[in-house]
């Protein structure tokens, strides 16, 4: 595997080049967002600055340059996941979040009734746990839970009996508070031979390891392109061709019809059945251009970076500071991301997030809008550590110096 | 990192460390009302009994950072004994400290005087931290959520 220079990347990050507090940034909250490279930044700027305006409308050639490149990036991010149909098969949105509901709404309000059940697992993301709320409300739909072990994992003890009858088992790829990685092939498996159809929260995955939707044997994916080096504002939904063409719109008006009478519409075909109005153009562009960043660094050099932080943050905290430190994630190395929670004995995780702060540590606390773990942890916040490809040892040593003042401050 | 010290105060990690006024009140006769500051998952129990229009008991419970912890203890050593109103006059100076003034504060072109807080104003250094402004005022807010359910 060629392993890349993460000192390189900080040097492609131009967020990195701040300080905070007069300190160098230890960016630890990229499973919140990840900081986007010159490249990505630059190719919005040039879109901007040289092709912008709408697309799928003009014939002039600005109009079909801008057109060509939003395209260009609904192909690029779809041959990133190995979708088989990149051009009838990914959907842009507004984030992951928008994508889950636009699967909910779409195919769920349309095929899902009384009773009809939809499985998630305790350790969901709210994007992939409200939608579905709303829907047993307004639809009277049963949702079952796969809980989650005191190893951290997935308990699949149970999945035969929990998936029996279920319409949709719809789950995170990877934990964003926990960074477990559940084996998603065998659940999906499980999930086909009972007649259900695969989802996955494929936020904190795609952009941290290689990813195949046709390997990992899905059938819709959800994920977001801030999280994988590019820009806010663009989300993505995949879902097989197959069954994107069966499902109706999600909100209406300019760019997703066909025809349009006083009385009635004609929805056009997906993908572009879901994207309503002006889609996020230059958004789109940055995110292929972030694509390329990820490809030009290998997504398996991408894993085993974050892996080695996190091997390396696990030894340090537990060498250290030893029962101080509670770890809320695997202890060990296999099916994990570059994520982990920490909780210290004594201090809240907004106090020990205010004290890193000063420290130039970014680290998010909280419950990580996942509050049916947390409350299966048995813990209301924590402070959650996460890396990225730019993450580096001297990042983690920051980290144990600011949990090293703050037990000092609070113990 | 004078502002961190500035906003962990010794008073603050004390009522952190040793809250006063905790736990819940049998309900009735006192009135229940809980406060959650969905931003950080802080969650608050207070409970509460008027004896006429003073405050007879008040106790805090839940969990969160110490600010919106020690916040909560210092509020029910201020308030605890005093008349609605006068809880009321010091949730409304409270809030002006912390620059969260209510638009219908009719004092709001009074000077301030931090000193008529007493040991609430160990709360001061939060100003400069304003994410944390609402873990500050949760137990204040929590508590006019009460009065108000009250009709006190």
């Amino acid at each position: 595997m060629r392993r890349f220079d993460p000192e390189q990347v900080r040097r492609d990050v131009p967020e990195l080049r701040r300080t905070v507090h007069g300190l160098e940034m230890a960016y630890l909250d990229s499973a919140a967002s990840s900081l986007a490279p010159r490249s990505v930044i630059e190719a919005m700027s040039r879109y901007y600055e040289r092709t912008h305006t709408n697309v799928h409308r003009g014939v002039y050639e600005i109009a079909e340059e801008a057109t060509e490149a939003y395209e260009l990036a609904r192909k690029s991010v779809g041959t990133f996941i190995g979708a088989p149909h990149p051009m009838k098969e990914i959907v842009f949105t507004k984030n992951a979040t928008e994508s889950f509901n636009l699967f909910a709404r779409a195919w769920g309000g349309s095929v899902l009734g009384e009773g009809d059940v939809v499985v998630l697992t305790e350790m969901e993301h709210h994007a992939n746990i409200v939608p579905w709320l709303q829907l047993k409300e307004e639809r009277g739909i049963e949702l079952r839970y796969l809980g989650v072990t005191d190893q951290f994992r997935l308990d699949l003890t149970r999945l035969d009996e929990t998936f029996a009858g279920a319409r949709l088992v719809s789950i995170t790829a990877m934990s964003n508070v926990l960074g477990t990685i559940p084996p998603i092939r065998k659940i999906a498996d499980a999930a086909h031979a009972a007649g259900a159809l695969m989802a996955i929260d494929a936020a904190q995955l795609v952009g941290h390891a290689p990813m195949d939707v046709v390997d990992l044997g899905v059938d819709v994916a959800c994920f977001s392109a801030h999280k994988m080096l590019g820009p806010t504002g663009i989300g993505v939904l995949w879902a097989r061709a197959e069954l994107l063409a069966s499902m109706p719109p999600f909100l209406g008006g300019g760019g997703m019809i066909l025809d349009v009478k006083l009385d009635s519409f004609k929805p056009a075909d997906a993908p572009h059945r879901f994207e309503a109005g002006t889609p996020p153009i230059a958004e789109a562009v940055g995110l292929a251009a972030a694509v390329r960043y990820l490809r030009s660094l290998g997504m398996d050099s991408v894993a085993a970076h974050d892996l080695e932080l996190t091997g390396y943050a696990l030894e340090r905290l537990g060498s250290r500071f030893g029962d101080k430190v509670r770890v809320y994630s695997p202890q060990d190395l296999t099916d994990r991301g570059g994520v982990l929670s920490i909780d210290l004995e004594g201090v809240h995780a907004h106090d020990l997030a205010q004290v890193l702060d000063r420290f130039g540590v970014c680290v998010r606390p909280g419950h990580h809008c996942a509050k049916p773990l947390m409350r299966r942890l048995g813990v209301p916040a924590t402070a959650r550590v996460s890396f990225g490809p730019y993450s580096v040892e001297r990042d983690v040593d920051a980290l144990l110096s600011g949990i090293e003042h703050a037990l000092g401050m609070f113990g | 990192m004078d502002d961190l010290e500035d906003l962990y105060r010794e008073i603050i990690l004390d009522h952190y460390r040793s809250p006063r006024n905790r736990g819940e009140l049998p309900t009735p006769p006192a009135h229940r009302t809980e406060g959650f500051n969905p931003l950080c998952g802080d969650e608050i129990v207070l409970t509460i009994v008027l004896d006429d229009d003073v405050i007879e008991d008040v106790r805090v419970d839940g969990h969160g950072c110490s600010i919106s912890q020690s916040s909560a203890s210092l509020m029910t050593g201020a308030v605890k004994g005093k008349s609605v109103d006068d809880a009321k006059v010091a949730m409304r100076t409270f809030k002006r400290m912390l620059t969260v003034a209510e638009e219908d504060d009719l004092d709001a072109d009074e000077p301030l005087d931090v000193r008529k807080l007493g040991e609430l104003a160990a709360l001061q250094g939060v100003v400069k931290f304003p994410v944390r402004i609402k873990c500050a005022t949760l137990a204040w807010n929590t508590l006019a959520q009460a009065l108000a359910e009250m009709d006190a």
